[in-house]
């Protein structure tokens, strides 16, 4: 069966969409990533659309749908290389693609992605001194 | 308006769907529509052709390279025999939707051509006709 390839690369899943994808081959996508962040505990999903010459309402909702669900299963997404024609087309269209983050390029996007999973280690981090101090308080009053 | 190449395609599966998106690109090219109209077009038919398939049961796209007074455009019709729209207004309105879609498909292909023509009668069919201009 047709599939489009999920390639790894440290905490960050990354999915380049080469294909111009029937509907089916997309739901399939959709379902694969899922599965993917979930075995994975992947932090990060770069989606690369920039060979994609044509994002209509079916794809558009894909690309929410994946931003969404991977939002769900803790992971950030973001979407790089849309072609200016596409952007244009897609808002006039009606789809601004909201809650969903974009970057110009591969690189961009990348950086996003560190950044935002910097903060998210940080905040872990920073839970994770106050529980030892909470637990260092509670044995002092014993 | 002279119509100078014309091209029936069938729209019965998915695959198909992905054929009429590929032809009306090069059709959109060689009308020498510009980028942006041609990812217009080309988006819009998706739009259409994806209608014809799920809500009509499988039809028809026609390709045609017509010409208005020297004016260079690409038209497209996309039939079918399945149930017809009972309320084409409100099948219009952006949002409303009686598939999985998210209801952009007949309110975005209209802003996204120049032409749109919409006929539909119930049990016989629904025929949508676009137009884009150089």
């Amino acid at each position: 069966m047709e599939r489009i390839p999920i390639l790894r690369m440290g905490p960050f899943l990354i999915v380049s969409i080469q294909v111009d994808m029937h509907d089916r081959l997309a739901l399939t996508l959709q379902a694969d990533l899922a599965a993917r962040i979930s075995e994975t505990g992947a932090r990060g999903l770069l989606l690369d659309i920039s060979s994609l010459e044509v994002v209509d309402s079916f794809i558009g909702r894909m690309i929410s749908d994946i931003a969404g669900t991977s939002r769900v299963l803790d992971a950030e997404t973001v979407v790089v290389g849309i072609q200016p024609a596409v952007a244009i087309t897609l808002v006039e269209l009606g789809l601004s693609l909201p809650g969903v983050r974009t970057a110009l390029n591969v690189e961009k996007g990348m950086a996003l992605l560190r950044a935002a999973t910097a903060d998210a280690r940080q905040w872990d981090a920073a839970a994770g001194s106050e529980t030892s101090s909470e637990n260092a308080d509670g044995s002092a009053a014993m | 308006m002279a119509v100078l190449r014309c091209e029936t395609m069938p729209v019965r599966s998915q695959q198909d769907v992905v054929a009429v998106r590929q032809s009306v690109r090069s059709w959109a090219v060689a009308q020498g529509l510009s980028l942006v109209d041609q990812t217009k077009i080309v988006t819009a038919a998706s739009e259409l052709a994806r209608n014809t398939l799920d809500h009509g049961g499988g039809g028809t796209a026609r390709l045609e390279a017509v010409s208005d007074d020297g004016r260079a455009g690409l038209r497209l019709t996309f039939e079918d025999r399945g149930p017809g729209i009972a309320d084409v207004s409100l099948a219009m309105t952006d949002g409303y939707s009686t598939g999985k879609g998210l209801g952009l498909g007949l309110g975005g292909a209209k802003r996204l051509s120049n032409d749109f023509d919409l006929w539909s009668r119930a049990g016989e069919g629904t025929r949508v006709t676009i137009t884009k201009w150089k």
